[in-house]
């Protein structure tokens, strides 16, 4: 492997690792500040025992996704400096903006939450953790501009002199009609991780046989949790089939790789739901397909024609192969197709195994039924995951998908990585950070797994910060 | 004024921001061993990780902003800076890494080992940015081999020249200093006095350490500006130091505040108009105009920063006032109050 095989295999890794915490802090600040809410509405002392539970957990989870989103930041320079060159005129101001706006509010108030119990009056607690909510859709709003201008460069000119693309229009950049379908589809997703989360949790401590007073608190979890996943998969069904639609506008080739489509198809295109066999073009293999969805998928018409790669392959070398040293040329315009044929499969699968979950639950809880078949038990275990890892799958598969650009049409990853990082240096951090993430995997899961089993806590009335008495020990701090 | 100076300014801005700040978290963290010994270790351990538990993140955030703000303003400053300190960074990254979690998870679980394992993590994360830091920026403002395509030709090593070292030594020991008066200022009982004291052995260090850097960088590369800042740090960090020997916290804290400030702001003086000085040929250096973004990027940038950085300082100051009160061993709960039941 060359440094630019060793660069991207980090970006691939330290990303996808990030990305486990952030769908699940997306989904939880909401869902915590609901709690927080509903028990200053009704006081009801259920709510506030949740919030304090999957307060707790919301903060061991935070603690991840923010120290490794740190190293998302800085590699960018560290990695890829020519990219950085090349694009820091556009790329960096969404960044930037996401640090100011965003971070600060999240880390600020969450500090505020954590260790302000007893010094806030009890709305501005709860208020807090609702602008640690929004700070976590600010941040995804301007880091998703910043991918949704790689995957279709707008309001920007290449300026010869400089030699480097230069912003002319920051509206076009936050408007670009790839981030409006982004953005929904990723926030959707996380809030389906972030119920998915909260029902598992309530639903495995409802089972349990010494479940006894508690059930009526961890039923009302589950429940939360099942109709927040529902309604928020809902959204990302929209949301994907109206991304679909914009990406196979702009980014053609990506929508033939998901299908492995190689020839075009003028019309009703089948969308195969699995393949057994290569994925190479060669005819001769098993798969079950669903015909004119395809079509129907990239056109929104079930007679729509959809190219093929081999056709876009050859329009892509003809457009920019012609000089091999510039940054728009590539050996092969083609991503690698089995990693987006299954990556896009695994991504929608999983995410409807996860909403079918939660419909089940929703249906096996209703009244006051406890679900006890054991069955139970996998799908209390699987139900976060399934849609967490179509959260993974669904990035996998558009960047990969991207592949060989960096910036799509403009500059081909190989193009972007520093030059004057070597091989040996990339290999050194790779491999420090994979182990030290490893390590902190199995730390995080053992953590969570503990306060997840040792439950809410027992309800305590609060403290009115107006009158507490100034010796007493504060509570929920280190 | 050039967009490209305001640029410039907001960035040592940024960057003194985050070495005020979070300069005494560092701080905090290396002195736990220190503070946090004998019999009532852990209590005081505790005591002194929730003197700094509720802004220590938000100071952090001020370097993701700095960062980003070097990208977004001068992406040839942040590509040169941050592939050239490739090994540096990485060892920064992973401290600051196992720092945060340290603070987070040491008492989610009781168990002894556990937390020591975490108290090292807490000790190395803080004292190993500090130092590297200081190296990292000294170097930066001494200058390093930059070749014409505005890259950075040396190594690891070529950092670890006397100047840089001594940069490193600086930051560590003027955290310390930092750490030690914001301990003083926000305890009661034994750990403050310790604290107190011990901030004047500290100080007296840092400040010999601080002359001698910022008079060499001066010397080599410095502005009548760039004095002048030095001046305002030496200044303000005896004044600091004296204060705290008359058990007058707050004042100490601005004093050692606007010297870690005013030191941070002399390398930035001595720095201006380059970002990133090349030592191979002065016609290679980067500067705050061939680094810089456009000018359109700029005045977008420029609105959003007037806007939403003062907005910023209000709520995170209003977060500082809100735990503002001294804390003692009495208020810790006497079990480990994160861990499950």
């Amino acid at each position: 492997m060359d440094a630019v095989d060793i660069a991207r295999w980090q970006f691939a890794i330290v990303t996808v690792y990030h990305y486990f915490f952030v769908p699940v802090t997306i989904g939880l600040s909401v869902i915590v500040a609901g709690f927080e809410t509903a028990w200053l509405r009704h006081r009801n002392p259920e709510m506030l025992r949740l919030t304090k539970f999957f307060g707790k957990l919301f903060t061991i989870n935070f603690a991840i996704g923010l120290v490794t989103g740190i190293v998302q930041e800085f590699q960018f320079g560290m990695n890829w400096s020519d990219y950085s060159r090349f694009v820091g005129d556009i790329f960096g101001a969404p960044l930037a903006i996401e640090a100011l706006l965003a971070f600060f509010l999240e880390s600020t108030f969450l500090g505020l939450w954590i260790f302000g119990w007893d010094k806030l009056p009890p709305k501005l607690h709860a208020a807090c953790m609702w602008l640690v909510g929004l700070g976590t859709v600010l941040s995804a709003y301007f880091i998703l501009a910043a991918n949704s201008w790689m995957q279709h460069p707008v309001g920007y000119r290449f300026n010869p002199v400089t030699g480097r693309a230069e912003l002319n229009d920051f509206v076009a950049v936050l408007t670009n009609k790839v981030q409006l379908v982004t953005f929904p589809h990723t926030i959707t997703s996380a809030y389906m991780v972030g119920g998915a989360f909260v029902m598992a949790v309530g639903l495995w401590h409802l089972r349990k046989p010494d479940v006894g007073k508690n059930a009526s608190m961890y039923r009302r979890a589950t429940r939360i949790g099942a109709w927040f996943t529902l309604v928020s998969a809902l959204a990302v069904m929209i949301s994907g089939d109206l991304q679909g639609k914009i990406m196979t506008e702009v980014q053609p080739m990506k929508m033939a790789s998901a299908e492995a489509l190689y020839d075009s198809e003028s019309s009703n295109a089948p969308f195969s739901l699995l393949t057994i066999g290569s994925l190479d073009g060669s005819r001769e293999t098993f798969s079950v397909k669903v015909p004119s969805l395809l079509s129907f998928l990239a056109t929104g018409r079930f007679d729509g024609p959809v190219k093929g790669v081999n056709e876009l392959k050859a329009q892509y070398q003809k457009q920019y192969g012609g000089d091999a040293t510039a940054r728009v040329f590539s050996d092969s315009y083609t991503p690698t197709i089995p990693l987006t044929y299954w990556t896009f499969r695994l991504m929608i699968g999983l995410g409807m195994v996860g909403a079918l979950i939660a419909l089940a639950v929703l249906w096996s809880t209703r009244r006051d039924l406890i679900p006890r078949h054991r069955l139970w038990f996998w799908a209390v275990l699987a139900t976060p995951l399934l849609p967490l890892f179509a959260n993974s799958f669904g990035w996998i598969f558009t960047e990969t998908g991207r592949q060989p650009w960096l910036v799509f049409g403009v500059m081909t990853t190989s193009h972007g990585v520093s030059p004057n990082v070597s091989a040996g240096e990339v290999w050194a951090s790779l491999i420090t950070l994979t182990l030290l993430y490893a390590a902190l995997a199995v730390i995080e899961t053992k953590l969570l797994f503990r306060f997840i089993a040792s439950g809410a806590p027992d309800f305590e009335e609060p403290v009115d910060p107006a009158n507490r008495d100034e010796d007493a020990p504060l509570v929920f701090a280190y | 004024m050039e967009l490209t100076t305001v640029w410039f300014i907001l960035i040592a801005v940024l960057w003194t921001g985050y070495f005020v700040l979070e300069g005494f978290d560092f701080g905090v963290g290396m002195l736990m061993p220190v503070l946090g010994r004998g019999e009532q270790g852990e209590v005081r351990k505790r005591m002194l990780l929730n003197t700094i538990g509720p802004v220590w993140d938000g100071n952090e955030v001020w370097l993701l902003t700095a960062g980003g703000a070097t990208f977004a303003a001068f992406p040839h400053w942040y590509a040169t800076m941050f592939s050239g300190l490739y090994l540096p960074l990485l060892i920064i990254l992973v401290s600051l890494i196992v720092r945060a979690l340290g603070f987070d998870y040491r008492g989610k679980v009781d168990d002894p080992t556990w937390r020591q394992r975490w108290d090292i993590a807490i000790f190395l994360g803080s004292a190993v940015p500090a130092l590297l830091w200081g190296v990292a920026l000294t170097n930066v403002v001494m200058g390093l081999p930059i070749d014409a395509h505005k890259e950075y030709t040396g190594n690891l090593f070529t950092l670890l020249n006397p100047v840089g070292l001594l940069g490193g030594v600086t930051t560590v020991a003027l955290f310390l200093t930092h750490g030690a008066i914001f301990i003083a200022l926000k305890t009661e009982g034994d750990v403050r006095h310790e604290a107190r004291r011990l901030s004047l052995k500290l100080g007296a260090v840092a400040a010999l350490l601080a002359v001698v850097l910022l008079v060499t960088i001066n010397v080599s590369t410095g502005s009548v500006a760039s004095w002048i800042a030095s001046v305002v740090a030496a200044v303000a960090l005896l004044a600091g130091l004296s204060a705290a020997s008359r058990e007058r916290e707050g004042w100490a804290f601005v004093g050692t505040f606007v010297a870690i400030g005013a030191a941070v702001a002399t390398l930035f003086l001595a720095l201006f108009p380059d970002v990133m000085p090349s030592t191979t040929n002065d016609l290679f250096s980067l500067t705050t105009t061939n680094a810089a973004s456009t000018a359109y990027t700029l005045t977008i940038m420029t609105w959003v920063a007037a806007v939403f950085t003062p907005v910023v300082v209000l709520y995170q100051a209003w977060s500082y006032w809100i735990f503002r009160k001294r804390i003692s061993t009495h208020h810790i709960p006497a079990t480990s109050v994160g861990a499950p039941h």
